[in-house]
């Protein structure tokens, strides 16, 4: 089988090839296609039964016909090299160097299909990472070995805000080898300049590999990439014993490439027309954060994601959801208002929040101060929306002084630079300053002495 | 011997499997991948895998191991943690490393390990179906009952005590079709369900500690919960407290397509938390399924069978069971993507058109129930289904085939969720059939106001939801005091009953005559409040009593002290309403 080439293509038919007369290609086995200009691409089988296999090209089918073209069947399934030398470099999303550098020999080849971590291996993630963020720190605390997605709309600022995280994250009293790996999925080129400038400004970009595919480059590599980058990343952090950051954007451009194949292949759509397996082939992207027992690395990762139409039901965002670990959300009328980052707190979570924060790793009024704030700013925005309808006379003194709070929280608590760094003492302690205005009789979440501790009232 | 020939994602065609049967696990290609025989069609039989098929190829080989899928059932189940098909987690990360490959094996129970076998029954003893005939101590909290398996009856011929491995020979039993040898463990195919003589009435409630569920909607031990909400509104939460404070004897979780780091977290909480009951770490009466989204997707399919097949087994020992299925979305997505890879026509939303069927058969093994046996043992199994439905919106096909076979619902909610009111089970929208069969319980072992308290806390959210759709037109100022007192007791209800912190060392389980004394309080306050008010007081002159604070604290009272802490807080009220009635003369 291996090595053999094929010039019985019957069909092409979006990213997909039908090549009859093949008897025995293995499942997700890569194909070499040779176009007739004597250009080559490569692809994936996709489905194999006697006499026919199906074959999904990374990249596009233009000049491809059914008499020329060769299809050579290499007799293994997907893999790369992965070295430390990657550090530093760009890739394209078949893990090709597009920085004019040489590509990365190694004796390591690894499948880029991870098998999934046996869950009694792996180690709860706990600990906390500073990112200088109030609204994630207080509320939303991210892990090392978490996967928090960022839920954005477009043209709001997911990209200022990831850069800001990835320049600005770190684990309290702790110096380890630290990288980012960035995978950029149809983004624009200013995208991914912005983000490059963003890491080479820093200095960042030596602890990088970047693996960019953008929107003009072929929409099938969407879906090699991000497996393509994690390969990488898990080398790294399990081989190699680094940190490791995954920022993935845009993963709406990876589904729509997801649903591109599908429909090709004429499948039964699920919900907007994605394939009924999106969930597990998404969890097979997100699963691969985590941290393991006995090895020292991680891979925390934020995919980001543009909310089609702002609507956190899309299932693309749905699905999301409910394989990750939490999402931050970002909300348009706090755009408009001026506010940066425009995190919408109430929407957003960090499920493992539990395990990073209290005594020991933060302070033991972080689980107090964050539900308290949850709460009155819950209370406060559920006002100002009734206050447009009665009017803010029609409200008690008490209602009004939540109102008050609603915007105090936003214009100090979540509006801060993209160049601030607050820790997470400052953070918890504006929480209070904050929490003040209101009654000290209506602080039901937090514990009696932490007020008296780290309140802010004045003692009667 | 069979050959492949055609692969597609987890399904695969084979062509002459030798004697094969609908429903029998093969070996796949040369790794021996372990799938089962899901369609015949002539000579061609359809197979879905229960590992990832990359690298099979047309031509592979295909073995019939005949038998159908099953499990081992035996002592050495609780404390384990396995996949959708039974393989052990931590055996295979010895014999695997850190990340599951394809092709492993591993005994589901220890081979090597020697259980302590206690003899029941002595030689000559008549036993049949599910007799006990010994026991072995399985765990601190646990006595293994040894039965005789099911399709044997007869007289006792040689029994022994002492120290056996799970295959080693303890009993024989000679029966009119001759002598059969007895090991403690057995196998039982997962799809089918073990059968039990009849099914009783639910009688007795399963406490969980949890207030809104024991006092609002409560589940029977035997019952059926269906647990719908969007992602972040707290089902896992839910299910995590069930499993951990349910007063069943055992919990069987199974993890079905949800995330890694969620497993881990039982795997490292479980075994530090002790059993309320007992005071051994809880580890010990938990069995773990755990096939996480990114495992395969067939064995996601099993995966509820395996767990269910363990939880009745238990319960034919005559234990209460609790399962918990996080979450049966996933499961249905499962069968969803192997028929869309049959090519079956799709009915709703892409679901297969038995969808329905199977849900309601999955939910029929639960029940309180007579086990097969001769001494009338009692035993039962309450199934808790998470549901994940897209977008939240429970008009989908699982939650509403869901709904149609459970009976009590906890309606999660987001909006509450993210005000982070937790648990987020929506007071006006769950329900729980149950609630009338177990007041009797409640009346006669907890208090005879029981139902009164509950009516009139219910009936007061009720009204607050109704009043605040007023307060949305005319604002709170233009409501009458009355309705004032209303919803000052509908919010204590809410936010000093309601809500739970499962995070908080005291406040995590509450004890049911803690819920009903904080509950009492609370309504006790309401009618007083009512009365001063006729007397002439305002709310805002009420809303100065100290006293009050004191009911947002009782949370944080232990269940030794709450008693005296209510009833002083009962009084402190009444004597403070009585000096403001008294200034204001």
């Amino acid at each position: 089988m291996m090595g053999i080439s094929y010039r019985s293509i019957s069909d092409i038919a979006g990213p997909l090839l039908f090549v009859e007369g093949v008897d025995n290609a293995a499942y997700n086995e890569i194909v070499e296609i040779t176009l007739p200009s004597g250009e080559t691409r490569s692809g994936q089988v996709l489905e194999s039964r006697k006499g026919v296999a199906v074959v999904q090209v990374f990249g596009s089918t233009t000049g491809m016909d059914t008499k020329r073209t060769k299809v050579r069947f290499s007799g293994s399934t997907a893999r790369i090299a992965v070295s430390d030398e990657m550090l530093g470099r760009i890739f394209n999303g078949l893990s090709e160097p597009i920085d004019g550098g040489s590509p990365i020999i190694s004796s390591e080849k690894i499948e880029i299909v991870g098998n999934a971590i046996n869950p009694y291996s792996r180690e709860e993630p706990s600990e906390f990472i500073e990112t200088g963020i109030s609204t994630i720190d207080g509320m939303n605390t991210l892990v090392r070995g978490q996967k928090l997605p960022i839920f954005s709309g477009s043209g709001l600022p997911h990209n200022q805000l990831a850069a800001q995280i990835a320049r600005q994250a770190k684990v309290l009293g702790k110096d380890e080898s630290f990288a980012v790996i960035f995978g950029a999925m149809g983004i624009t080129s200013e995208e991914a300049n912005f983000f490059i400038g963003e890491f080479k400004k820093t200095g960042a970009i030596s602890r990088s590999v970047l693996f960019l595919n953008l929107s003009s480059d072929p929409s099938m590599e969407r879906i090699v990439l991000p497996r393509v980058a994690l390969t990488t990343a898990e080398y790294l952090a399990y081989e190699r014993n680094m940190h490791i950051l995954v920022i993935l954007s845009d993963m709406t451009n990876y589904c729509e490439a997801l649903r591109e194949v599908s429909s090709a292949r004429e499948e039964v759509p699920g919900r907007r027309g994605f394939p009924g397996y999106m969930y597990t082939d998404l969890s097979m992207i997100y699963e691969r954060a985590g941290k393991i027992r006995g090895r020292n690395g991680s891979i925390t990762q934020i995919p980001i994601l543009t909310m089609p139409g702002d609507d956190i039901t899309n299932p693309i965002p749905d699905l999301t959801g409910y394989i990750t670990e939490g999402q931050i959300v970002m909300s348009r009328d706090l755009q408009r208002s001026g506010v940066y980052p425009p995190v919408n707190v109430l929407p957003s979570l960090s499920r493992l929040m539990n395990q990073g924060i209290g005594k020991g790793r933060t302070r033991e009024d972080h689980r107090g101060v964050a539900d308290q704030l949850y709460s009155a700013y819950a209370n406060g925005k559920d006002l100002r929306s009734l206050s447009a309808i009665v009017g803010e006379e029609a409200l008690s003194k008490s209602d009004r002084t939540y109102l008050k709070f609603a915007d105090a929280f936003e214009s100090q608590y979540v509006r801060q630079g993209t160049g601030e760094d607050r820790s997470i003492e400052r953070t918890l302690d504006l929480g209070w300053e904050l929490l003040s205005v209101l009654p000290e009789g209506e602080m039901k979440r937090v514990k009696r002495d932490h007020i008296e501790k780290f309140g802010k009232w004045k003692k009667e | 011997m069979g050959k492949i020939v055609k692969v597609s994602g987890p399904v695969v065609e084979a062509e002459d499997i030798e004697n094969v049967r609908m429903y029998d696990v093969v070996r796949v290609g040369e790794l021996g991948l372990v799938g089962e025989v899901i369609r015949l069609s002539g000579k061609v039989a359809t197979v879905q895998v229960y590992e990832d098929t990359s690298g099979i190829r047309p031509g592979d080989k295909i073995e019939n191991t005949g038998r159908p899928l099953s499990v081992e059932l035996g002592p050495g189940l609780l404390t384990s943690i396995y996949d959708g098909i039974q393989r052990p987690l931590d055996v295979l990360r010895k014999s695997g490393g850190d990340f599951i490959r394809r092709g492993l094996t591993a005994t589901p129970l220890d081979e090597k390990k020697k259980w302590k076998f206690e003899p029941l029954v002595s030689k000559g003893t008549e036993v049949s179906e599910g007799d006990f005939i010994g026991t072995v101590p399985e765990t601190g909290i646990i006595t293994h009952k040894v039965m005789v398996p099911f399709g044997i009856s007869g007289k006792i011929k040689e029994i022994r005590a002492g120290e056996f491995t799970v295959s080693e020979i303890i009993c024989t039993i000679e029966t009119p079709s001759g002598d059969r040898e007895i090991t403690l463990k057995q196998e039982w195919p997962v799809r089918n369900p073990r059968r039990v003589i009849r099914k009783l009435a639910p009688s007795d409630p399963l406490i969980t500690g949890q207030r809104v569920i024991d006092t609002f909607f409560p589940v029977a031990k035997g019952g059926t919960v269906a647990v719908p909400g969007p992602f972040g509104s707290g089902k896992t939460v839910v299910q995590h407290q069930l499993s951990k404070w349910a007063d069943s004897d055992i919990v069987v979780y199974v993890g079905c397509g949800e995330r890694g780091n969620e497993m881990t977290e039982i795997l490292t909480t479980f075994p530090e938390l002790e059993d309320p009951k007992t005071k051994r770490p809880l580890m010990e009466r938990t069995v773990l399924i755990a096939n996480t989204s990114n495992m395969p997707v067939a064995a996601r399919e099993a995966s509820i069978y395996t767990g269910i097949t363990i939880a009745e087994y238990y319960r034919d020992m005559g234990y209460d069971i609790a399962l918990m299925a996080d979450s049966t979305s996933r499961w249905a997505e499962a069968l969803r993507e192997i028929s869309g890879r049959l090519e079956e026509m799709p009915g709703e939303e892409g679901y297969p058109a038995y969808l329905g069927r199977r849900l309601s058969e999955f939910y029929e093994r639960s029940g309180n129930s007579i086990v097969t046996s001769s001494d009338e043992r009692r035993g039962s199994i309450t199934i808790v289904g998470a549901v994940s439905p897209p977008g939240g919106d429970i008009s989908e096909p699982v939650s509403q085939n869901t709904l149609r076979v459970t009976r009590v619902f906890w309606a999660l909610d987001a909006s509450l969720a993210s005000r982070r009111h937790f648990p987020s089970i929506n007071w006006l929208n769950s329900y729980s059939l149950y609630r009338e069969d177990l007041f009797q319980w409640f009346n006669k072992n907890i208090s005879e106001e029981w139902s009164t308290i509950y009516s009139g806390a219910m009936g007061t959210l009720q009204k607050e939801a109704e009043l605040q759709e007023i307060v949305q037109l005319v604002g709170y100022d233009a409501l009458p005091e009355k309705e004032k007192v209303i919803l000052d007791i509908a919010r204590m209800i809410r936010e000093d009953f309601l809500q739970q912190s499962a995070y908080d060392e005291v406040d995590t389980y509450c004890s049911i005559k803690k819920q009903m004394l904080m509950l009492r309080t609370i309504m006790h306050l309401g009618k007083a409040q009512q009365e001063y008010i006729e007397k002439g007081l305002t709310m805002s002159q009420i809303l100065g009593v100290k006293a009050r604070g004191k009911i947002s604290r009782m949370k944080e009272v232990k269940d030794a002290e709450i008693e005296q802490y209510t009833t002083q807080t009962v009084n402190e009220i009444d004597e403070e309403l009585e000096e403001l009635a008294g200034d204001k003369k």
